[in-house]
């Protein structure tokens, strides 16, 4: 496979090779970057009793920002609906909001030219049975129902932040376990997506709908959050973060179109290699986490987002309002370098990645050229699993000499992990198979169902 | 001559083979169980805690350690059962009704069990009445309510509600911490404690926890 984006001078934000368009009359990757929305409840309860009040929210949180949208003569709007457990297992509640946000869209459209999409993303509930049942099951039936509902009700993009392999990668994370995360990620998480992608694509092929991506935010994030409480090493963050890669790109490799989620970081090297328009969301989502990679992860987007903010009174509007205009302007100022030349655009791009790059290895592996390098070993690798191998490798492997040629900070307390991650990424077998067996002869098979990833468990083989 | 700096070692190396190694060797020496825990294994905690406060040792390596100290008290506890010793304090956590999100939640059980707390971990999408339940069962005397979704955080009212009902409130000390929960919402709903991160939350258990560490 080769890579979509062959150089850096086409590695900018606003262009992907693959644009798509979408909604109402809503373009992405074709050389405008669009804000892209997302807000959520305040602290609430969410049931009968107060289900009109929740519907009163969304009326007046997607009414509020596509009215300061319009305002603002924002290039176009991307307005993403995440939907709450209560609005998953109850997909006709998820429904019913789907319609409020779509009909305020539609009436934006007509009346103001305000180009729009609205991307619904269902909350995975599968992991509420424990062990996760994956394939079957209420929590996976009502799943499949909402996308469903959703695409009837007025979803123009379909996304999931889907969570296959989260039960062995959590504790992964908290005991800094590499070959068990890189399991999770590789063989259980690559499995679902095969599973869940063929079925979302199939349901928006059926209703003429965008399925745009997926995130590995439930492994990448959580390591990054992690990273940014001291409680694990930011160099192991970083290397899950590009073994994470492979993973999301299963979803590009059963139909998905793009544009990927906003919280998935990996977003540059899934443009890189399957060249789809991405997501990303940094600085402008410090409403939702703190983060160091706020500047480089704009570098390439074709999307800016928020990640998600509460229906909360800021001193000049409520805060999704806010950050949609905040989003405005970063779009604006981003639109305006494009527009004057190629080397505007790359020197604010170069702005954005320098900005960042040299104080954090999670940020390093995000800069464009280091993207590059590495997403040509990954597309050279036949499998998820060999390409979740050569990506840890890679990453170490770039994070150990930007370090030892002092082009990158890396804390004194961190300088050992980066010869134990060298040492776990060598020992990883060569063979999937091997892999698979060594690890299901170990406390980590008692955490997930194989038959539920397509594995055939130990004691049936 | 029993070498125990072995042990301490083994321990803060997050060894846990060769801390039960250690331990069974000191066992076989004759060496006092109580002497093995407070003369080596405390005192390497303690180092642990240290160097994990300073920064030096990150979650894994604290939880390491934490497991194999473990190691070695799977070999001293029957020993130590027969005179009645007791842990720092019995915890029950988990993540409250509509929620699943449970890394920081395994997060502070991993750390709560660290530091010598017997920690009984409901998982996610837990019930009051599992809570309530789960209190008689295992004695607790501190409940942790672990939330991340803003929707979900009122449940922790629900619960603590649900704790009073069933008259088991004035007998455990309610934590909570979550992404959105702050301390004065703990104190809104009438929790006795608030944790901003992993660490502050082990460090308010201890203060709260009853009894003294006597695994």
């Amino acid at each position: 496979m080769s890579l979509a984006i062959g150089s850096l001078s086409e590695f900018l934000f606003g262009h992907a090779p693959r644009p798509v368009s979408c909604g109402r009359g809503l373009e992405l990757g074709k050389g405008t970057v669009i804000p892209e929305i997302n807000f959520t409840l305040p602290a609430m309860d969410i049931d009968e009793a107060t289900w009109p009040e929740v519907r009163r929210l969304y009326a007046e949180m997607i009414e509020g920002v596509c009215k300061r949208a319009a305002e603002l003569e924002a290039p176009g709007l991307l307005v993403e609906f995440e939907t709450l457990p209560a609005m998953t297992i109850r997909p006709e509640w998820g429904r019913e909001i789907v319609e409020i946000l779509a009909t305020c869209l539609h009436g934006y459209y007509e009346k103001h030219g305000l180009k729009n999409a609205l991307r619904v993303t269902p909350n995975d509930t599968r992991d509420f049975l424990s062990p996760s049942h994956m394939r079957d099951g209420q929590y996976w039936e009502a799943m499949a129902q909402l996308f469903e509902m959703s695409a009837a009700a007025g979803a123009d993009l379909l996304s999931i932040e889907s969570t296959g392999g989260k039960e062995v990668c959590d504790e992964a994370l908290r005991f800094g376990d590499l070959r068990q995360t890189i399991f999770g990620l590789a063989i259980l998480g690559a499995r679902d997506m095969e599973f869940l992608w063929k079925h979302l694509v199939g349901v928006c092929s059926k209703a003429n709908i965008v399925p745009a991506g997926d995130s590995a935010c439930a492994f990448g994030n959580t390591a990054m959050v992690l990273a940014d409480q001291k409680f694990i090493p930011r160099v192991l963050a970083a290397v899950i973060r590009v073994a994470s890669v492979p993973r999301s790109l299963v979803a590009y490799r059963m139909g998905a179109a793009g544009p990927s989620k906003d919280c998935a970081y990996e977003g540059p090297y899934l443009k890189a290699i399957a060249g789809v328009p991405i997501s990303m969301e940094g600085r402008s989502s410090a409403c939702a986490h703190l983060t160091h990679v706020g500047n480089i992860a704009q570098a390439v987007c074709d999307a800016w987002s928020n990640e998600s903010v509460q229906q909360v009174r800021l001193l000049s509007a409520y805060a999704p309002i806010v950050s949609l205009e905040q989003l405005v302007y970063d779009c604006r100022l981003m639109n305006t370098a494009a527009a004057g030349s190629r080397e505007d655009a790359i020197r604010l791009r170069d702005w954005l990645v320098e900005s960042d790059a040299a104080l954090d290895p999670q940020a390093w592996v995000l800069r464009p050229d280091v993207v590059l390098r590495i997403a040509e070993r990954i597309a050279t690798e036949p499998t998820p699993y060999l390409q979740t191998r050569v990506a840890a490798r890679c990453a170490i492997e770039e994070i150990a000499s930007a370090h030892r040629e002092g082009r990158l900070r890396v804390s004194p307390q961190e300088i050992r992990w980066i010869a134990k991650i060298e040492r776990e990424v060598a020992q990883l077998p060569g063979q999937e198979s091997e892999f698979i067996d060594e690890m299901l002869a170990t406390p980590v098979a008692e955490k997930f169902l194989p038959g539920e990833y397509g594995i055939e468990s130990v004691a049936s083989r | 001559m029993t070498d125990l700096k072995k042990l301490h070692q083994a321990i803060l190396d997050g060894n846990a083979k060769a801390s039960a190694e250690e331990t069974a060797h000191a066992l076989v020496a004759g060496v006092d169980p109580m002497t093995i825990i407070e003369g080596t294994m405390i005192p390497a905690m303690d180092e642990v805690g240290r160097l994990f406060e300073c920064q030096d040792y990150f979650v894994p390596e604290l939880l390491l350690s934490g497991r194999a100290m473990k190691a070695a008290m799977q070999l001293l506890r029957p020993l130590l059962a027969k005179s009645g010793a007791q842990p720092v304090g019995r915890v029950v956590i988990g993540t409250v009704k509509g929620d699943l999100h449970d890394i920081g939640k395994n997060l502070v059980a991993s750390m709560l069990e660290g530091g010598g707390f017997d920690v009984t971990d409901l998982g996610t999408d837990v019930s009051p009445d599992r809570f309530v339940a789960a209190i008689g069962e295992k004695n607790a005397d501190i409940v942790c309510l672990s939330a991340l979704l803003t929707v979900t955080m009122p449940a922790m009212k629900t619960t603590i509600e649900a704790l009073e009902r069933a008259g088991v409130r004035n007998k455990v000390r309610v934590l909570i911490g979550g992404a959105p929960v702050t301390l004065q919402y703990a104190r809104e709903i009438g929790a006795d404690g608030y944790g901003e991160n992993a660490n502050a939350a082990v460090a308010l258990a201890r203060e709260l926890g009853k009894g003294t560490l006597r695994p």
